[in-house]
């Protein structure tokens, strides 16, 4: 038996064992460079603006955290608890579970206090988001137009509740390309913990009418981390390339005949798809993370937690990934709203923070944007679907916190009514999130477009202003 | 008015990228290409946002409104540029006059410029869109080599027009595959390629599609294609995404499409089956068609909000599918480019309101879920079962209830009592545990039969117009069903009905249905359409290279009685079908993307045919026809972790399921399959006319390391071993060449892999525990009697030729 290192160098003398870069040679170089895996370059070029920002790390609080527990702090509420809650605010507004039911005002489940030199307030649900309230911009009048997870979900990322339309990662992978030659640019990573996890389709992260390439893709913390990634049982990684090399040389001698630029495309395409067997579990193995980070983190390793996720997008930063996206599952508090406040942020709020912070001491921060959102908030009224009380869907104003890339830090903005309903100062919709993130990375929202349809589809549709006063 | 700095006699010089030279300006495909794309959003249909002088802003998609007069002032002036608002706009080069404006997004170019100058100075004619006019038989072109059938005429025509050469023959090897992966999707056997190859007679290529278009693999194959449009899927697709009853639908369409039933009652079965008088059972399960759309049984979601979901859900897809037509576009506001209304909108969503339906179906959280109707469609012998458990049953209640104490005894095994001896009252607690043990048989083999969702028509909701889509703003104007107004109407005194919609979609003189579809079959058998767009033929579509060959075909299909593989064989019996797809140098530098058919296309197979051909040739493919319960191949474990209500666990098949066409896999619209999504399969959440082609390192992981690759692969060597004689490596690779690429492999590919084989015979044979790791792969029995090094070192090579792009292009 040869090992591996031996048997690569054995194979570079047989003839089916052709190198790369022997294989290039054997292609016209122009096709080769026509045909590069990735999606390197981006159709953004030259970018629009300077930017601030290279990628993106989109942290996804799926279920809908609540703005009242967490960053939107409303004293009135708890003046006015148990009280029915005014008509004025609720007539003719889309209701979800609490359909049919007497609306009742339940006030904060949360202390809060003022944080930092920039006195952010914020829950005490979040003490180690609370200890990097300087690094944060909070914006506490977001609104949406689906009061239902799903389709909440479908316009968080690609602004409409339509199926079919790309993502926002596909939308910045297709604008700006990706830096990795060994992994995809759009990365998604899930973790669960908490109360009811709401499902989370692939549309949320699928390229819609842009090409397939701008997908995002799924790293899995349990099983193959990307599907099909590990060879098949009783099949080496020295027999893996044998299998590659042969194939791309039986392509080269057939694309002799035929000169067709898609085998071109495809021997690049199997060549990154190699380097991604072994990129990927390098990349998934923290056993070289030191045990301070870890801590940091709250994580021993790749364990699928939200926690491990982090370190993960990190590391993804790292090596080029473009856009990053983790969605944890578990924030629909119904009911039980304190006990499963506490089940979340103890699965995401140490981790959150650690992942600013080591962004920070890495000199990163600067040009990444770091995103925490939920697809909706929660609603001042009281929903009793457990022992305690809880609250139900609720889109007409909700907090997030955006940090790096070019953020203006320490900064409030926006607000909503004294009971946390409407967002009044500063309403932010969906497509503004959008315009101001594409604007961040040097991209003009209106002019990233793609024609389907007869039409030239943008993320951001006819809407999408850049909100300039949260920019630093 | 200032000057025009510019000479007419320039223009005429010029001519845009895809005119003809020697054709003059055509306004349909020259002129409103370049007035929609870069005008209509301000100066178009939609009256919301229209801009320019007077109340109603400038309209330039009516030519009245162009050359109207405001105040003195003229946007056109026919035949007078320098008088023409238009020109001194579009030239101009104050940042504040310039049309496009300056901040807007569109430019146009010096090209452009000069064309709409040369428009005007020619009379500024206007045309009704091309592809609202009822087609109409054109003039036979006559080129100067006529050769091939009818529509070879009209290519050629084109062809020499633009000075190109059409490519040779294909060889006979290249169009068996190319004809074999068309029509049926699957590989022609090496006995077929042979014969075929050994026929001389002057009609053998014409026996082979008459067998094709009579195989039952045909529907399946045509099918892909359909349930794309449709968006069939096995799930819900919202929220939870519960499965769902449609397979019986899916069987449908490849029935109809075997038996090539009419496009027109194609079309009326789908849309208004239940409504056909005294209505069959297959058209019943055809009326599945109106409930494919996304449901929901989240939480909290209201009725009428979801309601106006799936209206919507429903226009754009109807109009996508039959009138290639983006209506849905006019949901919030009246069309952009096109002449829709938001009325029109809300008409046609009406003719679907009398649909029964829920919003939100609060069903309990099972999958398989319930979305009542739903019609039960036992087997003849579940039908026999459930008749006789039923006789059963009614016979032990009869008796129970009898006042007379006359009975039956509890039956020992046989569910069908057979005679009925005498009362007596010791049986009676025995007959009532046989009662309630019938009834949980009855309830159980009830629950178990395939069920298909059914369009019941019951009295219609109200349908209103939702001022800028909003579903509770209930201010807008109620409408009846109907069809987009600057159409032609269909007649009746009556509320129009779905079937009236179907005739409608389907009458002779009807400009799109027609033209859609042959454009999309083009598309199948060509790669590309003879109109680029597929989903739009309206004014941002596209001009088709063919206008005249589009409405000689489209007449062709409606006065054949709509009959669809006539049409296709007159595609694919054509000279230009079966040219070779190999450019020649010209072909690339005069036309790189083979819009003029010089030369055939080759393009990647579809997802379900990469599968199908690798089963096929490793002896593994199921090929009966039709699933009423879809098919569950290997799957990566774990992959529905993110659903939930209730949370699932893949369960692969594990018998004859495993290995069926990919036609008929399991279709879960939130987490498509990995290998379906990774070759381009759509998630049919949507409707979708032309899949993207894409080229990802999924695709090279899924043929390397999905389970039923690797297993095609290693079951695949296995019959090589078996079957090529001699025994030997040469015989053995012209074997698997010959299967696999209907040819025998070439001196330095047969160097290549022997080379493979000898280093990976020594190394398995050396690591015996590798070589039987990897024949054990999937569910095949792995065979005793061969050496597992050597079935090991053939399954690199197998391994290896799956993954060739030749053997997943189609050329």
């Amino acid at each position: 038996m040869f090992t591996d290192t031996t048997r690569r160098a054995f194979l570079g003398r047989t003839s089916f064992g052709l190198g790369s870069l022997a294989l290039a040679s054997l292609l016209n170089p122009s096709l080769l460079r026509a045909a590069s895996a990735r999606p390197a370059g981006g159709i953004v070029n030259p970018l629009h603006f300077a930017p601030r920002a290279k990628r993106v790390i989109f942290l996804c609080m799926a279920g809908g955290p609540s703005h009242l527990e967490t960053f939107d702090y409303k004293p009135k509420l708890a003046q006015l608890d148990g009280q029915p809650m005014p008509e004025s605010y609720t007539k003719g507004q889309p209701i979800a579970q609490l359909q049919g039911e007497e609306l009742r005002i339940l006030g904060p489940r949360a202390k809060f206090r003022r944080y930092g030199r920039s006195g952010q307030e914020i829950s005490d649900f979040l003490p180690h988001t609370a200890s990097i309230a300087d690094d944060l911009c909070i914006i506490r009048s977001m609104t949406t137009t689906q009061i239902n997870h799903d389709p909440a979900h479908t316009v968080m990322n690609t602004g409409t509740s339509i199926s079919g339309r790309p993502s926002m990662g596909s939308w910045i992978l297709y604008g700006l390309g990706s830096e990795s030659d060994s992994l995809p640019g759009f990365v998604v990573m899930t973790s669960r913990y908490g109360r009811s996890p709401q499902p989370i389709a692939s549309r949320q992260w699928h390229s819609g009418f842009l090409p397939s390439v701008h997908q995002g893709v799924e790293l899995h913390s349990h099983g193959d981390p990307v599907h099909y990634i590990r060879n098949p049982r009783g099949v080496t990684t020295a027999r893996q390339r044998d299998v590659v090399s042969a194939v791309q040389s039986l392509n080269s001698f057939h694309n002799e005949a035929v000169h067709n630029p898609e085998i071109a495309t495809r021997i690049a395409q199997y060549e990154l798809a190699f380097r991604m067997q072994t990129s990927v579990p390098e990349l998934m193995d923290l056993s070289d993370e030191p045990s301070h980070i870890l801590d940091m983190y709250g994580t021993q390793g790749a364990d699928g937690s939200f926690a491990a996720n982090c370190l993960l997008a990190r590391r993804l930063a790292e090596r080029g990934v473009r856009f990053i996206q983790l969605y944890h599952r578990g924030w629909d508090h119904h009911g039980d709203l304190v006990k499963y406040m506490n089940m979340c942020c103890d699965a995401t709020d140490r981790a959150s923070a650690a992942l600013v912070t080591d962004l920070k001491q890495r000199g990163m921060l600067d040009d990444t944007l770091v995103i925490w959102s939920g697809e909706f908030g929660r609603t001042p009224m009281f929903q009793g679907k457990g022992a305690d009380p809880g609250r139900d869907h609720h889109i007409k104003g909700f907090s997030l916190w955006m940090a790096g890339g070019g953020i203006q830090p320490g900064l409030t903005f926006g607000a909503t009514d004294e009971l946390g309903y409407h967002a009044v100062q500063n309403p932010l919709e969906i497509h503004d999130l959008h315009a101001t993130m594409l604007h961040l990375l040097g991209i003009h929202h209106e002019k990233l477009t793609y024609r389907f349809q007869g039409r030239d589809f943008r993320l951001t549709d006819v809407h999408g202003k850049v909100v300039r006063e949260v920019i630093g | 008015m200032r000057p025009i700095a510019f000479t007419v006699a320039l223009c005429l010089a010029l001519v845009p990228a895809h005119a003809d030279a020697a054709e003059p300006i055509d306004f349909n495909r020259d002129i409103r290409p370049i007035l929609s794309d870069n005008c209509f959003e301000c100066h178009g249909p939609d009256p919301s946002h229209r801009k320019g002088g007077g109340p109603n802003g400038l309209r330039l998609d009516v030519r009245e409104d162009a050359i109207a007069d405001r105040g003195g002032r003229f946007a056109i002036v026919p035949n007078d540029p320098d008088r023409s608002e238009l020109v001194r706009r579009i030239l101009s080069t104050d940042r504040d006059e310039v049309m496009p404006p300056a901040d807007h997004r569109k430019t146009l170019n010096e090209a452009q410029k000069k064309l709409l100058v040369e428009w005007i100075r020619q009379g500024a004619p206007w045309a009704e869109h091309w592809a609202y006019i009822p087609p109409v038989r054109p003039d036979m072109p006559e080129p100067n080599i006529a050769k091939g059938n009818r529509i070879d005429r009209f290519i050629a025509a084109k062809l020499e027009t633009r000075g190109l050469q059409p490519a040779p023959a294909a060889d006979r090897r290249t169009l068996i595959r190319r004809v074999y992966f068309d029509l049926i999707g699957l590989p022609p056997t090496p006995a077929k390629v042979d014969a075929f190859l050994a026929d001389q007679s002057p009609d053998a290529y014409d026996k082979v599609i008459d067998q094709l278009l009579a195989s039952p693999h045909f529907g399946e194959r045509l099918a892909i294609h359909w349930l794309d449009l449709v968006r069939y899927a096995d799930t819900v697709g919202y929220h939870g995404d519960q499965e769902h009853q449609a397979a019986p639908y899916r069987d449908w369409v490849i029935r109809a499409l075997n038996a090539n039933m009419p496009f027109d009652r194609f079309t009326a079965e789908q849309l208004a089956g239940d409504l056909l008088p005294d209505s069959t059972t297959d058209q019943k399960i055809a009326s599945a068609y109106n409930r494919l759309n996304q449901t929901t049984h989240e939480g909290g979601a209201q009725d009428k909000e979801y309601l106006a979901k799936y209206a919507a859900d429903r226009v754009r897809t109807t109009a996508s599918v039959w009138l290639g037509a983006t209506l849905g576009c006019a949901e919030c506001h009246d069309h952009k480019y096109d002449p829709y209304t938001q009325k029109d909108f809300y008409r046609f969503a009406a003719f679907f309101a009398d649909i029964q339906e829920r919003g939100f179906y609060d069903s309990p959280n099972t999958s398989p879920t319930t979305r009542p109707p739903e019609m039960e469609l036992p087997t003849p012998e579940q039908a026999a079962q459930l008749a006789n458990l039923q006789a059963r049953i009614t016979e032990i209640e009869t008796t129970i209830q009898s006042p007379s104490g006359a009975g039956v005894p509890p039956a020992s095994s046989s569910p069908s009592g057979a005679g009925v001896p005498p009362a007596n009252p010791s049986n009676s607690e025995a007959l009532k545990t046989e009662l309630a043990d019938l009834k949980k048989q009855h309830a159980a083999l009830r629950r178990d039969l395939p069920r298909v969702m059914i369009t019941v028509a019951v009295e219609p909701r109200t349908m209103r117009i939702l001022p800028r889509g909003d579903w509770m703003n209930e201010s807008g104007e109620v409408v009846q069903p109907g069809v987009p107004e600057f159409l032609s109407q269909i007649n009746t005194d009556n509320r129009a009905t779905r079937l009236d919609l179907a005739r409608w979609l389907t009458s002779p003189d009807h400009p799109l249905t027609a033209r859609v579809f042959v454009n999309r079959l083009w598309q199948l058998y060509f790669g590309v359409g003879l109109s680029r767009v597929l989903d739009d033929l309206g004014s941002q579509g596209e001009w088709p290279t063919h206008p005249d060959l589009l409405d000689a075909l489209a007449v062709e299909f409606i006065e054949s009685g709509w009959d669809i593989k006539h049409m296709i064989r007159l595609m694919i019996t054509s000279d230009a079908y079966r040219r070779a797809s190999v450019p020649a140098a010209d072909h690339l530098r005069l036309d790189p993307a083979n819009r003029y058919f010089a030369r055939q296309a080759r393009f990647r197979l579809p997802a379900e045919i990469i599968r199908d051909n690798a089963l096929s040739v490793s002896g593994l493919l199921v090929s009966d026809i039709g699933a009423l319960r879809s098919a569950r191949p290997y799957q990566p474990k774990g992959y529905y972790a993110h659903l939930n209500f209730p949370e699932r666990e893949y369960v692969p098949d594990t018998d004859r399921n495993q290995y069926r066409r990919g036609v008929y896999m399991h279709w879960q619209r939130q987490f498509l399959h990995p290998a379906l999504k990774a070759f381009d399969a759509p998630s049919r959440e949507e409707c979708i006319a032309e899949r993207p082609v894409s080229n990802t390192p999924q695709q090279a992981l899924t043929l390397l390391n999905d389970p039923t690759f690797v297993e095609a692969s290693r079951v695949f060597a296995e019959r090589i071993l078996r079957e090529a004689t001699p025994p030997d490596f040469d015989a053995q690779l012209t074997f698997a060449y010959r299967e696999l690429l209907s040819r025998t492999p070439q001196p330095r590919e047969t160097d290549l892999l022997r080379k493979l084989h000898d280093q990976h015979l020594a190394d398995y044979q050396a690591d015996s525990e590798a070589a039987r790791e990897l024949i054990s792969t999937g569910l095949a029995p792995v065979p005793e009697d061969l050496d597992p090094a050597q079935l090991a070192a053939w399954t690199s090579i197998t391994r290896t030729l799956l993954n060739l792009s030749e053997s997943i292009t189609r050329d």
